[in-house]
């Protein structure tokens, strides 16, 4: 399979009042054409970051992309999204990438019709006329399952629930087909039911139009019924990038282990008691200078006070970011 | 677009209720020496308060002695001035930075009284308004929206007219129509405690409820209103001036007001342009530096005002 | 949307009956209206021949119901001193008074609009701080003060602009600067701080991630939302302007209400205070009215009665 995206030690900082927010510190990943990759990690972890820095949708300033690569292989040939110009960087946008964000409420404009927000971006990027777009839109809304689509194109956000509005965004994520489309914990904001409903939109939406997705979630739990690979990320940087099958059956990162043991599981037989991580989040005004995660690690010994670990194999399209080798209970000799 | 991460601490921190007393004191010194125009505010305000209080101790002068031979003198620094009367003399010959050293206390009395009388009461009906909810509410509120969009400043002229010219008018008038702005905003931030939830989190967690009113209510109100009540002030301070140029604040004869200097001070206009220009500066420096403190209290108390200006 | 705009006018009417109930009481029941409104060296026997005169000696509840039946009318009885009907007299001079308002508040609304698009779209820019340095002097300075010294610089030192009175249009330029520049303050002030607000705002995101251009961003996404809070306060500003202008128009010789307004109460003169009292609160609901219509017409969430 062909990369359409490749990733490399991407760094970006945010320079605020308070000081240098670390939020993303050297961040590395790729994804295949037509695969979901999901992004796991706390808030704070640099995931959503990460993924808007490199479309330039971060605010800049206070943001800066300090570092890294990323090749996107679009229509126009392979090309680093960062080195792009603010109108390259457009055209890629909307049109090649879509984005589904996490709050239906806030993301629409509250005063254009969905019909004229969906529409825009199809005059904008396939060269539509106002009335090629209206019947495309129509079309669209249908396949998101809105029904009487004709009627409801010019109706506001405000008279749709949540999961509608959710179902709107997504029609705008996939107007213009793109290869990838890029959601940022678009069910979090939503009731379980309709939860559901959107990740079986989803992948639908993925075998119609064989779109690569990546999927920003804090919640593993979901993982499952969607992705094919995970990176799970922690203060700014990748702890571990594994399949869905090898991450959940062999974590290799205390991180991984300590967020699948906060997982609820049917299969329990006694009803434990929810394991949660201990600590909180390293503080991202500091700059690294260790494993971020071995304030909060049953594991860390000596080296991860004195060293950043970065991405070690440990199979076949397996890495992690640990010193400890968790399956000998001793350190790695890397 | 900005990630949560990139949140100034500090203003949470600042809020955090956790935090003592020094811990937050600190915390707004801080954010004082950051934005500089804060601190000139300050001082400004300051130093309208300490003309006020000491002027029998900055000034020998008299600032209701008349004193015809000496009358119309220009400021000390032009020719034929003196340094006996610093921002000389009007046309009865009355000290004028005497009487705009006094003038401050008028000033400063119309806007404090006004504006305690104007939050207590608003505080009241807005905090019916937001408890009670439902139609009261709806009720109240359509008022005090409507009294909100009158013609204010006629208003004003129109009940001083009918009063009377006398300070404590002057005071009740503001004090009176100036509630409804604290109740609107007062209503807006019980709504918001209400909503968020902690307020019923103490109540089930068996807190009492004077308990509730000031741990938890009070001091999230006070930001807010401290704000307002600074800007209110400002304005005040600044109408009370207006009435005393349309004659219609304390008599001239009774007390110096940067009003009744003002107006005593147009009909020279052309020829004695002194008496009218230093009321005015002095109106003008004390709005200046409350407005700027009160656009540093907004920024330091209010988070959601610090995030939409950054 | 009708039900919206028949709930305002509702609300505007009740209200305005508020209005009129204040303006009689407090005519009536601070003290004697007779002695009020009379000379101050009058005898007991031209007062009490006055109070006959006027129906002051009727019960306070008769007095109110003859005032608003005639209120209604649109007569506010003689005015004192010139002893003709007051309320036509109101009218007569309510064109000089919308003039100025007016010309203020296109001035205002002219500089302030793009001032403050400015400092929203690049805040900590030049534009911006000449902008925040104007709105923090339009509050300050204190605008009949102000007036004065432009009087005393641009009309007596300079001569460029005429002191007072109503002739060309050169007469109208300073107090209408005056006038408005308060209201440019708030402008500049408001629109800066919406743009920046709505700027940040998740789906102004969402539009740059559709690949939009800037251009259409800011005109078709924010700018619309910007109109939002901008008609509202611009609403509010024109009322305040109309009673703004009593001083500036003492202070020009402006022949409007507001000057009619200083002269009125200088002569004693109730029934023509009254009368401009009601009649300006008229105008300023009716103008509350004309803005709801202009909200809901940007905004569907009025529109459709939310």
């Amino acid at each position: 399979m062909a990369k359409i995206l490749e990733v490399k030690d991407l760094v970006t900082k945010f320079y605020t009042l308070d000081g240098v927010v670390n939020a993303v510190n050297g961040v590395s990943f790729d994804l295949e054409e037509g695969e979901t990759l999901a992004i796991v990690g706390e808030s704070g972890s640099g995931k959503s970051v990460t993924m808007m820095s490199l479309l330039g949708l971060i605010p800049m300033p206070p943001g800066k992309i300090e570092g890294g690569t990323a090749h996107f292989t679009g229509v126009g040939g392979r090309h680093d999204l960062l080195q792009m110009t603010p109108e390259e960087l457009r055209e890629v946008r909307g049109g090649q990438i879509g984005f589904v964000f996490q709050d239906p409420i806030s993301t629409l404009n509250p005063i254009l019709t969905i019909g004229e927000q969906i529409a825009e971006t199809l005059t904008r990027h396939k060269g539509m006329t106002k009335d090629e777009a209206r019947k495309h839109t129509i079309k669209l809304l249908g396949q998101v399952g809105i029904p009487d689509p004709e009627l409801r194109y010019k109706a506001y956000p405000f008279q749709f629930s949540g999961g509608m509005r959710q179902r709107v965004v997504i029609a705008i994520a996939i107007a213009c087909t793109p290869q990838i489309i890029i959601a940022d914990e678009p069910t979090t904001a939503l009731d379980v039911t309709v939860q559901a409903q959107i990740v079986e939109l989803f992948k639908q939406l993925r075998e119609a139009l064989d779109v690569a997705v990546i999927w920003i979630t804090h919640d593993l739990g979901v993982v499952a019924g969607i992705a094919e690979r995970v990176l799970v990320m922690y203060g700014g940087r990748p702890a571990e990038i594994a399949s869905v099958d090898d991450l959940y059956e062999r974590p290799q990162h205390p991180y991984t282990l300590g967020l699948l043991g906060a997982l609820p599981r049917l299969d329990a037989r006694e009803s434990k008691r929810l394991v949660s991580i201990q600590g909180t989040p390293p503080d991202l005004l500091l700059p690294l200078q260790h494993c971020p995660f071995a304030w909060r690690c049953d594991f860390a010994f000596e080296r991860c006070w004195q060293e950043i670990p970065s991405l070690i194999a440990v199979g076949e399209r397996h890495q992690t970011s640990c010193f400890y080798d968790l399956e000998k209970g001793a350190p790695r000799d890397v | 677009m900005a990630d949560n991460t990139t949140t100034p601490k500090t203003v949470d921190s600042l809020l955090d209720t956790e935090k003592t007393f020094k811990e937050r004191v600190a915390y707004f010194g801080r954010f004082l020496w950051r934005d500089r125009s804060g601190v000139i505010g300050l001082i400004v305000f300051l130093i309208v308060v300490f003309a006020a209080v000491f002027a029998p101790m900055i000034t020998d002068q008299s600032p209701l002695d008349q004193d015809l031979r000496s009358s119309k003198m220009p400021p000390a620094w032009q020719e034929e001035g003196d340094w006996a009367h610093p921002f000389g003399t009007d046309s009865l010959g009355k000290d004028i930075f005497s009487r705009v050293l006094y003038g401050a206390r008028v000033s400063l009395m119309v806007g404090l009284f006004g504006v305690l009388i104007a939050g207590t009461l608003g505080m009241l009906i807005g905090a019916i308004a937001g408890y009670a909810g439902g139609r009261l509410d709806a009720a109240i509120m359509s008022g005090v929206n409507l009294i909100l969009s009158l013609p204010y400043l006629l208003f004003v002229v129109f009940i001083a007219a009918v009063l009377g010219r006398s300070l404590l008018n002057v005071i009740l008038i503001f004090g009176i129509t100036d509630a409804p702005i604290f109740a609107r905003v007062t209503r807006g931030e019980v709504l918001r405690i209400r909503e968020s939830g902690y307020v019923e989190s103490a109540v089930s967690a068996g807190a009492r409820w004077p308990r509730i009113l000031f741990d938890h209510i009070l001091p999230n109100l006070l930001g807010p209103l401290i704000t307002l009540a600074t800007f209110e002030m400002s304005r005040m301070i600044f109408y009370e001036a207006g009435l005393g140029f349309l004659g219609l604040s304390v008599p001239p004869n009774e007390y110096p007001t940067w009003g009744n200097m003002l107006a005593a001070g147009r009909k020279y206009m052309t020829s004695y342009p002194w008496m009218a220009s230093f009321p005015g500066l002095a109106i003008m420096f004390t709005s200046l530096g409350m407005n700027l403190l009160g656009d540093w209290l907004r920024d330091v108390l209010d988070p959601r005002m610090r995030r939409s200006r950054k | 949307m009708h039900r919206y705009l028949f709930s305002k006018l509702a609300q505007s009417l009740l209200l305005l009956f508020g209005v009129l109930f204040l303006v009689f009481m407090m005519v009536r029941v601070t003290g004697d209206p007779a002695a009020l409104m009379m000379p101050r060296e009058s005898s007991p026997e031209q007062i009490e021949a006055f109070r006959e005169e006027m129906g002051f000696n009727d019960p306070l509840m008769v007095q109110f119901g003859r005032f608003i039946v005639e209120a209604v009318k649109g007569d506010f009885g003689n005015s004192l001193h010139f002893k003709t009907p007051a309320m036509p007299m109101v009218v007569e001079r309510l064109g000089a008074t919308v003039e100025l308002a007016v010309a203020g508040l296109l001035m205002a609304m002219i500089f302030g609009i793009p001032i403050g698009l400015i400092g929203g779209f690049t805040p900590g820019g030049v534009t911006d701080n000449i902008g925040r340095f104007i709105a923090l002097m339009g509050q300050s300075i204190p605008n009949f003060w102000l007036g004065l010294m432009m009087i005393l610089y641009f009309g007596v030192e300079l001569g460029w602009f005429p002191t007072f009175g109503r002739d060309t249009w050169h007469s109208v330029v300073m107090p209408a600067f005056v006038l408005g520049l308060p209201v440019l303050g708030q402008i500049v002030r408001l629109t800066r701080s919406a743009v920046l607000e709505i700027r940040g705002e998740d789906f102004i995101r969402t539009a740059h991630s559709k690949g939009l251009e800037p251009k259409t961003i800011y005109t078709k996404h924010v700018l619309r939302n910007v109109a939002i809070p901008l008609v509202s306060v611009i609403g509010v500003q024109f009322g305040y302007m109309l009673g703004g202008s009593i001083y500036i128009e003492a202070i020009f010789s402006w022949p409007g209400m507001g000057g009619l307004l200083e002269q009125s109460i200088g002569w004693r003169d109730f029934p023509l205070v009254q009368a401009i009292a009601v009649f300006t609160s008229v105008i300023v609901l009716a103008l509350n009215i004309v803005t709801d219509m202009a909200y809901s017409i940007i905004d569907p969430r009025i529109r459709y009665g939310r």
